[in-house]
């Protein structure tokens, strides 16, 4: 459980002179939930684009599975299709729900995925829709297409940026037991970015506080929500930062 | 019944030769259907711009109308040569300015890089361009005294032919193709681009999926593109020179047969334009699908 998937060493972040991420160093385990809390604003979206090579970092490396990427490095395509993301929106293609889910396979250049399509569909219990444009789903219904789309993909990480945020009770519960099955049943790695310290507390095995693009604090979920080490994590999962 | 005024070129002393071109006799042949004369209600038939009333017109427009069905179902092959003519030329600087503006469009849309603010203002200007400037140009560069008159190639066209045409109207049609596949493209959620390269797509890949999304508004820049030729005719009169036979297109006989006094043929050329373009928008829309239903 303990191997590193991911070693971030001195990673920083600026944008227009602008310094949205000092990270300092942070190791993620391979098949661990790692939840990153933290107010709006606080650069975990930013965080997630380092992770998923959309962007390279301005200063630091980023270690994956044993390959190192510098500010100047391009990642190979191999490397990058490791990892993806499912981000708050669902950002759909105007297609068919099975188009959809299919779709990341197609980009790999996979032709027959009607298989994994269906299993991917199956999980989120929506193979009923998979004829279904895409535009004419629920919030829910859709958010729960975008995570099969990534399941399908059987990638070594999943990122997922704020995945229920504006949706039912039922569709939130739904994500997250599918998020636990995913992880459970196919050993992928879990990074959750999300600013709601219950669903971390439920989903996480550690959590990371994040702070004006600082990580203050990553522990067990455990000790970060009993027996923080920094007065800021401990007034954040008491929900006594005001942000 | 009364016989309406001859506007055939012989009677009105425009051409003296007493021999009327076949697509004038077809004219003369409408006029001599003795239904269509009684539709026009005989008085100053020949002409809708004498004619007052709203009746009249009405019966003047179903005359020209019956006079354009009449002028198609004759299958005249000077009409045929015009009408293939012209949609072979304007086809061809579509299909050019698309390969071009296309591709351009979703450069310019995805990515930001020094200069880009500059190309985008010569692309406004460009859709814009008044379409007899282009063909000034066009006309200047092809003249044995222009730079690329005096190249021998089988590339470069020759001034007088359709080549020259066809270079002209993919120089009026490509930026306007460009400047709204560009803006299609920018209209695309830019988080959905991320989340297109997040799921592991390559450049080429993420282009091409937000062409797709963007694909209503690529095929309303081909309309445009298609539009601003097909109705064209300063350019092609100038670099084609509206030779019988040889670079004769809808617009430029419409012109022509205007200038002649002949309106009934020159209204009938300008239904079947305005018909045909009708159909060609039509049948890009329905090769599109429901797009355009999203």
């Amino acid at each position: 459980m303990n191997e590193s998937i991911y070693r971030l060493a001195g990673v920083t972040k600026v944008y227009d002179k602008h310094q949205v991420l000092a990270l300092g160093d942070l190791d993620v385990h391979r098949g661990e939930v790692l939840a990153i809390v933290g107010p709006s604003g606080a650069g975990k979206s930013t965080l997630l684009r380092l992770l998923n090579f959309v962007e390279p970092p301005t200063a630091g490396t980023i270690t994956f599975d044993g390959h190192t990427f510098g500010p100047e490095d391009t990642v190979p395509l191999a490397i990058r299709r490791r990892v993806t993301t499912v981000f708050q929106r669902p950002l759909l293609l105007k297609q068919s729900v099975q188009a959809n889910v299919g779709f990341g396979l197609k980009l790999r250049g996979i032709r027959q995925v009607r298989e994994e399509v269906f299993a991917a569909l199956d999980r989120v219990r929506l193979r009923d829709l998979a004829r279904q444009k895409a535009t004419t789903l629920s919030g829910g219904e859709a958010q729960r297409v975008a995570l099969a789309r990534a399941m399908a993909l059987r990638t070594d990480v999943l990122l997922l940026d704020e995945p229920t945020a504006n949706l039912d009770p039922y569709n939130v519960g739904a994500i997250e037991a599918i998020v636990e099955e995913v992880n459970a049943d196919l050993g992928t790695t879990v990074i959750l970015v999300t600013h709601n310290v219950f669903q971390a507390r439920r989903l996480a095995h550690r959590v990371g506080l994040l702070l004006d693009g600082e990580l203050i604090e990553v522990s067990p979920v455990g000790e970060f929500f009993d027996s923080p080490v920094d007065p800021r994590t401990a007034a954040f999962a008491r929900g006594e930062m005001i942000y | 019944m009364v016989e309406p005024p001859s506007l055939l070129p012989e009677a009105n002393g425009l051409a003296g030769n007493g021999q009327a071109p076949r697509l004038e006799r077809r004219i003369r042949y409408a006029f001599a259907d003795r239904r269509f004369l009684a539709m026009l209600g005989g008085r100053n038939a020949g002409s809708f711009f004498f004619i007052s009333g709203r009746g009249k017109i009405i019966r003047a427009l179903a005359g020209f109308l019956h006079e354009t069905i009449m002028l198609i179902l004759s299958g005249d092959p000077d009409l045929i040569e015009i009408v293939s003519l012209t949609f072979r030329v304007s086809g061809i600087a579509l299909l050019f300015s698309s390969l071009v503006g296309i591709p351009l469009g979703v450069f310019l849309g995805l990515r930001r890089f020094r200069g880009r603010r500059l190309l985008i203002s010569l692309l406004y200007t460009g859709m814009g361009f008044p379409p007899v400037v282009i063909g000034l140009l066009v006309y200047m560069l092809l003249s044995r005294s222009g730079p690329l008159g005096t190249i021998q190639s089988e590339i470069i066209p020759r001034l007088f032919t359709p080549s020259a045409m066809v270079m002209a109207q993919t120089i009026i049609s490509f930026p306007l193709v460009a400047g709204f596949t560009m803006a299609a493209v920018m209209g695309v959620d830019q988080q959905l681009r991320q989340q297109i390269s997040a799921l592991g797509a390559t450049g080429y890949q993420t282009a091409r999926t937000v062409l797709m999304e963007a694909r209503t508004g690529v095929i309303v820049s081909v309309i445009a593109g298609f539009g601003s030729i097909i109705s064209e005719v300063g350019a092609v009169m100038l670099v084609g020179g509206n030779i019988d036979h040889k670079t004769r297109v809808l617009t430029t006989a419409i012109v022509l047969e205007t200038r002649k006094g002949n309106f009934e043929l020159a209204s009938s050329l300008g239904i079947i334009l305005l018909s045909l373009s009708f159909l060609v928008n039509l049948a890009m829309m329905l090769l599109q699908g429901r797009s355009f239903d999203e």
